[in-house]
């Protein structure tokens, strides 16, 4: 992330939103808000005084998921690039009351700027790659799941728990302080199910073993992993789960249900053994829940900013699942990462690579290859009536001066304005009426065996 | 027994992909169905569709993907508002508009797919040869055009 940073060709942009996204690939035209962090990023160093001084403490912090505090001008963590912080307008006791500015008067460089407004940019780019990530899905939707009692965490809470940065400095501990004695791990919470999730988030049986070999590390208590299907995908994960069974983790196979209950001040884990097929009831401590991967919630808002596609769980569309995971249908973008669908931390890397390489591909070589089939506009045939544009996907039709004309880099050859044109003007390259018609009277024309 | 003639206008993404792999997993479905293969669904004009009852289709069915799945993210839409509307205006023309369906078939669902064209082409067999005034019977040679 530093070398990101400080790399001369790439400009960060931390704290800001696209706004509008226009043109077609190599001319892309994005409309940036940048918003006003009352920092002057060109003049702070990133001492971290400010926050240091900062009287407004005790706000939850979004990075510990709650479980650790923050002050009203802050960095989310501490190797966060740009080291530049950030006021939070919402809890800064001189946006609150109109008195205070201790981080104005006491910044060593005068960085901080209360008067500093949102800044729009526009850019010109030639290409783009979508990296947006992931949300991790709500345990609280998931029935039985017993998120919402003491000592029932996510897989991401746990992480904090036990990170030595975390806000109990790597100690894995209960409400009440004490260290537990036993925890469950259970997987598949929320993936994997019809009512839920379809699909696998391929991450979570991993971080699971993780954190079961972690709890050995730290604790002495007793891990069962309630899982359903082992997924050690990757290479060198099957000989982790080895090792962690070595470890001493119970391992316990369960069917599809799974239920987190309150008793005498325990946990009880419900769950049916697949293997003998009884009930089983595990007392424990402390449940953390293996959540999976969704899409993120403002995911559909962004396709549509940029025009590309999504699949039916709302992750973005690949233009083709095998051939072409990292490019969409929109020729210039490019997607990375967990935004495209469930995936670890190597497969990220490695598409984001790809990403990278493709979008400089492109843009090395100065020239674009156009689809064969797409869409033509006979002039002295159209109207204007501006049917095709309403109909086209991707907005590459305009009529600009009464007559429809079709950008030929935006445009993808689905066709869908030549069977709206009223007095077929268009025509798409490879499937004109002429040839579908004739094709259609060919297949007529015989008989059925 | 009669046999209807069945023309199929298939989404290249989903539908063609679908029905390729009903023959590759070797599925049985009946030979009625002569496919057009079409970038989209969208592609797909009210006007082709009634040149196809008139040039000799006993049934038309038109397949796409899923809402939500289209390569072209919306084309599927504007299939999916076409054909209700035409199979309506079908009835006044005196087509039933059962000769007229459009079903989401996805490119993995290789057994809806199949199971798809053996329903259809009962219905459409149950229905009887298509009679249109003035309907052509053989394709007449280099007749194109939309008008």
């Amino acid at each position: 992330m530093v070398s990101v940073g400080q790399h001369p060709n790439i400009e960060l942009l931390s704290y800001s939103e696209v706004e509008r996204v226009s043109g077609y690939v190599g001319n892309f035209q994005v409309q940036v808000r940048k918003k006003a962090r009352y920092v002057n990023e060109d003049l702070c160093t990133g001492c971290g005084l400010c926050e240091e001084k900062c009287p407004a403490r005790n706000i939850p912090s979004e990075f510990n998921l709650g479980l650790g505090t923050r002050k009203a001008i802050y960095r989310p963590f501490p190797q966060a690039v740009p080291s530049t912080p950030v006021l939070d307008k919402a809890h800064c006791i001189y946006f609150e009351r109109g008195k205070c500015r201790a981080c104005e008067k006491l910044c060593p460089r005068k960085a901080i700027d209360f008067e500093q407004q949102d800044k729009s940019l526009e850019l010109e780019v030639g290409t783009i790659i979508l990296a947006t990530g992931f949300d991790p899905a709500d345990p609280s939707h998931v029935a039985q799941s017993g998120y919402g009692l003491d000592n029932v965490v996510t897989g991401l809470e746990f992480e904090r728990l036990v990170n030595a940065g975390g806000p109990t400095g790597g100690k894995v501990l209960l409400k009440d302080g004490t260290p537990p004695r036993s925890i469950a791990i259970l997987h598949c919470i929320g993936s994997r199910d019809e009512r839920y999730h379809e699909y696998c988030s391929r991450v979570c049986c991993m971080y699971s073993l993780k954190f079961a070999h972690l709890v050995r590390d730290t604790t002495r208590a007793q891990v069962y992993e309630v899982y359903r299907d082992m997924r050690a995908f990757g290479k060198g994960y099957e000989e982790f789960f080895t090792r962690v069974e070595k470890e001493g983790a119970v391992f316990v196979r369960r069917g599809d249900g799974v239920e987190v209950a309150k008793q005498d001040g325990h946990l009880l884990v419900r769950a049916e053994e697949v293997f003998s097929g009884e009930k089983v009831e595990l007392p424990v401590d402390m449940v953390v829940l293996g959540i999976g991967m969704e899409p993120r919630k403002d995911a559909g808002q962004t396709a549509r900013l940029f025009g590309i596609g999504r699949s039916r769980e709302g992750f973005f569309m690949e233009k083709h699942p095998k051939l072409a995971p990292i490019e969409t249908a929109s020729s210039g973008i490019f997607i990375a990462g967990a935004c495209q669908g469930p995936k670890d931390i190597p497969d990220t890397v490695a598409q984001a690579g790809a990403a990278a390489a493709a979008a400089l591909d492109m843009m090395d070589l100065g020239r674009v290859a156009l689809d064969p089939s797409i869409a033509h506009v006979q002039a002295d045939r159209c109207s204007g009536c501006g049917e095709c544009a309403v109909a086209c996907p991707y907005s590459a039709i305009q009529v600009i001066e009464g007559v429809a004309q079709v950008s030929e880099y935006t445009c993808k050859g689905c066709g869908t304005c030549a069977s709206a044109c009223p007095s077929k003007a268009v025509s798409l390259d490879h499937y004109a009426d002429e040839q579908l018609v004739a094709e259609m009277q060919g297949l007529l024309s015989m008989e059925v065996a | 027994m009669y046999e209807p003639k069945i023309v199929g206008y298939l989404c290249t993404w989903c539908s063609y992909t679908g029905a390729d792999l009903a023959g590759t997993t070797r599925l049985k479905y009946p030979s009625n169905l002569r496919v057009v293969r079409l970038p989209c669904s969208g592609r797909v004009s009210p006007e082709l569709i009634l040149r196809t009852f008139r040039d000799g289709a006993d049934g038309v069915i038109v397949m796409g993907c899923h809402p939500g799945e289209c390569h072209y993210s919306s084309g599927n839409h504007r299939t999916a508002k076409r054909i209700p509307v035409l199979q309506r205006l079908l009835g006044y023309a005196g087509i039933e508009p059962e000769r007229l369906r459009l079903e989401w078939v996805s490119a993995s669902e290789a057994d809806h797919f199949a199971q798809t064209v053996r329903e259809f082409t009962e219905t459409v067999r149950s229905l009887g040869p298509l009679q249109l005034n003035g309907r052509r019977q053989a394709a007449p040679q280099g007749a194109a055009g939309g008008k």
